[in-house]
């Protein structure tokens, strides 16, 4: 059932270089500023304590050099630990509609998906290139096709891999799957009425 | 892929039907929840004009956010009143089960679970927390989610996931005096990285495995998202089925031996085969501590801290960011590496066996809590700490200088008042070094065993646990 409201072919914007393996998601958004009942206001939160110095000032960390990026740019295994999804949604929030990096840790890219936000994968020789042009040329425009694969920078164009299950979501607007789910609440029911520990650990035929 | 295994028997019991994008629809079993990600679920909902579709399938408890110090109502913290006050009016409204703090069963999620006995082999179980791995000690599959997630649960009772490929992790050996299952976890986390994980689920097994009690075995599978795995588990045995038996939630009279059927049907078969193995010598590892600021940075304790450029080159700027941070020398030991906290608390490590132990050693060596340590036990659950309490365990932590507390998630992460002040230095018997973690940004973090935790309260150090033995 494709919504073509919520189809997710490109997108696009200024970059973002954040470098770095492992930046977990207590770093993208401490805990203390988990403490509110909606996901509202944490675009204010995202990286708060490494944008700022011991005083509360401002640092040169990239989300405060590259204020209107939307394309965030990683190495190895971003967003690991903790499964908040506050974590893209405070990215989110502040600016950013997609990501591009060396590996994205699993729940992050779950949730990331269920936001409609593409997390493409590239070599780490494409992310060193795409960090270090960023860094260079703050204003350009990087387009994240998701149909094709390819991300587009001034004149290069770049191979990335969004995982197939992503693309599909994305592509056909069903990246978020409560509707979609709910359409198949019959065999939900089908699935719960074989379930041993539902129903008394009495043996059913299928 | 793999065949036989307990995963893909799970897997295949709880799938619902393949999705468009390729996904399984997959059911979830149990469902439970804390007051962190579920409002902004339930919120969702609300918007949506969606209903809970399975509520007796979702228990919520308060662990986060929850004073372990002072209970009353309401909280001194406003944030923290809002939230709880969100969680009663959330699962009152949808006739969900709330362990809240006068049910006498309050706790973190991941203790609760279990000590009620709604954690049983062969479910699918999720919640809106990363160390849903922890269930997966009883030979059930559970996945951390996100909160877009928790709303598909809510009105669906199902999630939407691509398998993964299991690994199954043999534990030779007997593990020697003074090592824990705490250290088991901590050594393959180091040996295979916090991202070898990724794509995987994780099977422990071999004898130092099956030799471990229900909370050694938790301890293992809570930690399996630190190594970047979505999920571990332990094949169900009779250790499984004797924790089980008799608790509020777990099947009984002729329910219990059809469960036993089942719960014996699901382990991995004997001629299962697995996507990876590997295989790790249980009596060669040793009390282990980390010394960076990712659950990877592990040594054992007579080993020293490396040099960065000793090490592959993806590993060395975090490296060299671990040592600034925690600053520390390469080449310098551990031990002997001044703490300002101890903490024995979290769903790693805060289980009756591991207060137990802890108590155990401190009467031993009739030790009392360093000058100018600040020491806190918080036991994993109300359940927990009354047990605890009964067994004397209290009095024993409390003329050694430990401070005695409430239920919580506490220190761990530090959404209440328990948190790091400036750069102190925690020894912690949680999951997590990352910075700012402990609820000060320049925080140091050190994760080791519980009884480690008690060998560096009473010397002031980081101490190899032996030495007291
Ligand atoms: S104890 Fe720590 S790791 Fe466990 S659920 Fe609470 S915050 Fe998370």
């Amino acid at each position: 059932m494709p919504n073509d409201s919520a189809t997710i072919k490109t997108v696009s914007g200024p970059g973002v270089p954040v470098r770095g393996n492992d930046i977990d998601t207590d770093r993208i958004i401490p805990a203390r500023f988990m403490k509110e009942v909606t996901f509202e206001n944490m675009g204010d939160y995202a990286f708060y304590d490494a944008r700022r110095h011991d005083d509360g000032s401002r640092n040169d960390h990239p989300f405060n050099r590259f204020p209107t990026a939307r394309i965030l740019v990683v190495n190895q295994n971003f967003g690991c630990g903790s499964s908040r999804e506050h974590a893209p949604q405070a990215l989110m929030r502040w600016g950013i509609d997609g990501l591009i990096g060396e590996s994205f840790a699993e729940i992050f890219m779950g949730n990331c998906q269920a936001l409609g936000m593409p997390t493409a994968t590239a070599d780490a020789e494409v992310v060193a290139w795409l960090m270090d042009h960023v860094e260079a040329h703050p204003d350009a425009t990087i387009t994240l096709d998701v149909e094709q694969e390819i991300a587009t920078v001034s004149d290069r164009t770049l191979p990335v891999t969004i995982n197939d299950s992503q693309r599909e979501a994305l592509l056909n607007g069903i990246w978020d799957t409560t509707a979609l789910m709910k359409s198949y609440l019959d065999d939900v029911q089908h699935t719960a009425e074989q379930l041993p520990y539902l129903n008394g650990f009495v043996k059913r035929n299928a | 892929m793999s065949t036989g295994t307990l995963y893909d028997k799970v897997w295949d019991l709880h799938t619902v039907r393949t999705l468009p994008t390729g996904q399984t629809q997959l059911f979830v079993g149990l469902h439970l929840i804390h007051e962190v990600t579920s409002p902004q679920a339930f919120g969702m909902l609300r918007e949506r004009d969606l209903q809970v579709a399975f509520p007796d399938r979702t228990y919520a408890t308060a662990d986060h956010i929850i004073p372990t110090a002072e209970l009353a109502r309401p909280f001194g913290d406003r944030q923290a009143e809002t939230m709880m006050q969100a969680l009663e009016t959330n699962t009152q409204s949808h006739d969900i089960t709330f362990f809240d703090p006068d049910s006498g069963a309050q706790g973190i999620v991941h203790v609760v679970g279990p000590e009620q006995g709604l954690t049983q082999p062969g479910m699918t179980i999720v919640c809106g927390d990363s160390h849903t791995s922890t269930h997966g000690a009883f030979g059930a599959i559970g996945f951390g989610i996100g909160t877009s997630q928790i709303r598909d649960v809510l009105a669906t009772q199902c999630i939407a996931m691509n398998k993964q490929q299991v690994r199954r992790i043999e534990v030779t050996g007997a593990l020697g005096e003074g090592v824990y299952a705490k250290d088991i976890i901590l050594k393959i986390i180091a040996q295979l990285g916090v991202e070898g994980g990724i794509g995987y689920v994780y099977e422990y097994g071999g004898p130092a495995i099956e030799a471990l009690e229900m909370d050694g075995r938790m301890s293992i599978c809570n930690m399996s998202i630190e190594g970047g795995a979505r999920a571990g588990y332990v094949n169900p045995d009779a250790t499984t089925f004797d924790y089980l038996k008799g608790r509020k939630y777990a099947p009984s009279g002729a329910a219990w031996d059809r469960a036993l059927d089942y719960w014996r049907s699901i382990r991995s078969d004997a001629d299962a085969t697995y996507d990876d193995v590997v295989t790790i010598d249980g009596s060669a590892i040793e009390p282990m501590v980390t010394w960076g600021i990712t659950p990877g940075q592990g040594l054992g304790i007579s080993e020293r801290v490396p040099a960065p450029d000793t090490l592959p080159p993806s590993k060395q700027a975090v490296a060299r960011q671990a040592l600034d941070h925690m600053d520390l020398e390469p080449g310098q030991s551990m031990q002997g590496v001044p703490i300002d906290v101890a903490f024995l608390g979290s769903c790693t490590n805060a289980r009756i066996s591991d207060l137990r132990e802890a108590a155990r050693l401190l009467q031993q060596t009739e030790g009392t809590v360093a000058d100018g340590v600040r020491a806190l036990v918080v036991p994993g659950s109300q359940g927990v700490k009354q047990q605890a309490e009964d067994e004397g365990l209290d009095a024993i932590f409390r003329r050694a200088g430990f401070e005695w507390r409430g239920a919580g998630c506490s220190m761990c992460l530090g959404m209440n008042e328990d948190q790091l002040q400036g750069r102190e230095l925690c020894a912690s018997s949680s999951n997590r070094n990352f910075i700012g973690r402990q609820g000060s940004k320049d925080g140091r973090t050190v994760l080791m065993s519980p009884a480690m935790v008690v060998a560096a309260a009473i010397h002031g150090t980081i101490t190899d646990v032996r030495t007291l033995l």
